[in-house]
């Protein structure tokens, strides 16, 4: 086998979902059928079969026949939008749920990080926690009372480590559970989307200990949803799509044809049935979509195109005070800008019934670079608590536009996140000859 | 956001792949039918249950008022009514032994018994977004909820020591087998607690199941009254089928020196408990692979 890390071959997950109710025909067939089902299910539950007991009929495949090596040593991305079973596969390789199909040979101790601080407990210390999280994640307590002050240091908590974790701030809390995570040595290493959680200042620790990581030599599977940290951390990329294996090659290669294929098909996307939307008890989406919002709404985007970001959306629990929360992601996966409806003083201090709502974020032309823009977004309860989050729920492509340059004679790219016209004005106060 | 240099050390690849040939090699594959128990594996998670019982034990009485008194206060108070009502006004006979003492005597492996096994059959439901995130041995939540329980029996036992003395009982030499009892309502507890925490996961039925269990399976243990009613011998064997008659009588006659020797009783109380473990550690292998998905 050589140096062979992983290897995957023909992997399936199928989940079953609700199926459609059958209709009653008669009274008398929906009285027997009510009587009859829990006995039924009992049954099915006693012979070991939960889905039949829980009536889920419906299959659906979230990996399908995926296939790949990874060598140890590798640092390989795997992307993909919501739903195409990136999540999914990392925790087959972690042995958290089992595949339905086909087998994976994995050469050597899986670590994985799924989550930080997963199984802290608030009412424990953090130096309870350290333990605990340790144990959780696989470590033996020899290992932890070893990097003990090394994971305490990392995280900067060194002042509050005999604190209730309760009365840490989040970012704290974060930054412990990571640096225990981080202390892990297991040869494969795998790691989803942690870098989204935290400030800008903790990412890029996150990212930093990653690369030391992987400049350790030791294996990474790396699933995120920021292309900047894909490109910099990886040598190479899978690309999911709907459970199957798209591309996989070299990560420049297969960022830059999974952002292109990405565009036009996630500028408008809506979603007929509810069960399936993207969302979850809370929150339903039934469209998305981004348009110019004054003038022919066909018109590609350009820089100067006055935006209309739309979200149309199921509310499924009464009285509940909504906000949305945009982020919007700039080409180069950096974070352009923050916006939530803090101005509607209408729907910010009122609760939502249940029902269909469409929410729009009006974006001014003249703002954003050009580029392809990732959206994502949070759905907000009470002004604190998220109880719904979609990345890159929408993707789309700003243009270049020849009014974005005004009178100005060169014509790269411009720099940054954004590329906003604001006003300059240039006065003369001396003339050459009056200052002698 | 270019903060990083892709690179990877080369002597450290040749150092991983020197270490190539001692890696441990795992198959990741779907499973069928009735799987193995996988003991193996729970003994190298040890630590985890180890930090799991000590987790437990540590925040049960968090943020109270009466804190750990809370494991004397019930099956005491319940004394207390028992005593009154099935003691005093009832006329209960007590095998002849003061019944408040008698009584207590088999409420503390009771208490021990129905804690258990409340806690663990939510045990699994209330650790959701751990076995969602990591992956572990999914026996050792159960096991370590039953286990933290007995700290409490301990506390509560000091009790019943204290409430002997008072009353002037001096344990016999039978005592030496107490910790088997105890090991019997263990094995009885996680045995239930497998099956329903298992089952729970599915269906929160057993939620509502699980009140109305403990309260039947108390009327069905000979705590308020002597399994001794029960003159024919061979009956009285049966009703060992009922694991905790076993262990309540048992405890009555290491402790206090009851005349009702548990003999066969016991003897059938073991076997039902293991056969409710053993069953139990099998159904609760066969739903784990399903765990992550829906609960």
């Amino acid at each position: 086998m050589g140096n062979l890390a992983i290897k995957v071959e023909n992997l399936g997950k199928m989940y079953h979902i609700g199926g459609p109710q059958e209709a009653y025909s008669t009274f008398r067939d929906a009285i027997t059928r009510t009587v009859s089902a829990p006995f039924k299910r009992t049954y099915d539950l006693l012979r070991g079969q939960a889905y039949g007991a829980a009536g889920l009929k419906e299959e659906i495949w979230a990996l399908k026949d995926v296939s790949f090596e990874v060598k140890h040593g590798e640092v390989v991305g795997i992307i993909g939008h919501n739903g195409a079973g990136k999540s999914t596969l990392l925790k087959i390789l972690s042995r958290i749920t089992e595949p339905t199909a086909g087998y994976a040979d994995i050469y050597g101790r899986v670590g994985a990080l799924l989550e930080v601080g997963t199984g802290f407990h608030p009412e424990l210390t953090g130096r309870e926690n350290v333990y605990l999280n340790g144990a959780i994640l696989g470590m033996s307590r020899n290992d932890i009372n070893l990097k003990f002050n090394e994971i305490v240091e990392f995280a900067g908590v060194e002042k509050f480590i005999d604190t209730p974790v309760k009365h840490y701030s989040s970012g704290m809390g974060l930054r412990l559970g990571f640096s225990v995570a981080a202390h892990l040595e297991p040869e494969i290493l795998v790691v989803d989307e942690v870098l989204a959680v935290g400030d800008a200042q903790f990412q890029k620790k996150c990212l930093g200990k990653m690369s030391d990581v992987a400049s350790e030599g030791r294996t990474v599977l790396f699933v995120s949803h920021n292309m900047g940290a894909v490109q910099s951390l990886c040598q190479r990329c899978i690309w999911l799509n709907e459970g199957v294996v798209v591309d996989e090659g070299q990560t420049e290669h297969i960022v830059s044809s999974y952002l292109n294929s990405s565009i036009s098909a996630a500028m408008d996307q809506s979603y007929e049935d509810i069960q399936t939307a993207p969302g979850n008890d809370r929150i339903r989406v039934k469209r998305v979509r981004v348009i110019p919002s004054e003038g022919d709404t066909n018109k590609p985007i350009t820089m100067v195109t006055p935006l209309k970001l739309e979200f149309e959306y199921w509310n499924l629990k009464p009285d509940t005070y909504l906000n949305l929360s945009l982020y919007v992601y700039s080409p180069d996966g950096a974070l352009a800008f923050n916006t939530a409806p803090v101005h509607d003083a209408e729907w910010l201090t009122k609760p939502y019934p249940q029902g269909l709502f469409r929410s729009v974020c009006y974006v001014p032309g003249y703002l954003l670079n050009s580029g392809i823009y990732h959206v994502k977004v949070l759905f907000v309860e009470d002004q604190a608590r998220i109880i719904c989050q979609l990345d890159d729920v929408l993707v789309f492509d700003v243009a270049e536009a020849p009014e974005a340059r005004g009178v100005a004679t060169w014509f790269g790219r411009w720099p940054g996140s954004v590329h906003p016209k604001l006003e300059w004005k240039t006065k003369e106060l001396f003339l050459h000859n009056n200052i002698d | 956001m270019k903060i990083l240099n892709k690179q990877v050390a080369p002597i450290a690849i040749n150092a991983a792949l020197s270490r190539d040939t001692e890696l441990p090699h795992l198959r990741i594959q779907p499973s069928h039918g009735w799987v193995s128990l996988k003991l193996g594996e729970l003994w190298e998670y040890r630590e985890l249950l180890y930090f799991l019982t000590w987790r437990d034990i540590k925040v049960r009485y968090k943020q109270t008022v009466l804190g750990a008194t809370w494991a004397i206060i019930q099956p005491f108070m319940t004394m207390v009514v028992f005593s009154l009502f099935f003691g005093r006004l009832a006329k209960i006979p007590s095998d002849g032994l003061p019944y408040p003492v008698w009584s207590y005597a088999a409420l503390v492996p009771w208490t021990f018994f129905a804690s258990g096994l409340a806690t663990s059959s939510d045990s699994l439901v209330g650790s959701a977004n751990l076995i969602k995130k990591v992956f572990f041995p999914r026996l050792v939540i159960p096991i370590g909820t039953v286990l933290s329980g007995v700290v409490d029996f301990a506390l509560a036992f000091v009790v019943l020591l204290l409430m002997m003395l008072f009353f002037g009982i001096i344990p016999t030499i039978n005592m030496v087998f107490l910790p088997l009892f105890l090991l019997l309502a263990f094995v009885t507890a996680l045995g239930v607690g497998l099956w329903l925490s298992a089952m729970n996961v599915q269906f929160r039925d057993v939620r509502y199941t699980v009140p109305f269990l403990t309260q039947f399976w108390l009327f069905i243990t000979p705590i308020a009254y002597p399994s001794s009613l029960i003159k024919n011998d061979l009956l009285r064997a049966l009703y060992g089928l009922n694991p905790m008659a076993g262990v309540v009588e048992g405890f009555r006659w290491a402790l206090l020196g009851t005349e009702t020797a548990p003999g066969l009783m016991a003897l059938v109380s073991a076997v039902a408990a293991i056969v409710l473990f053993i069953s139990g550690l099998f159904y609760f292998r066969r739903m784990e692979k399903s765990f992550a998905d829906v609960v």
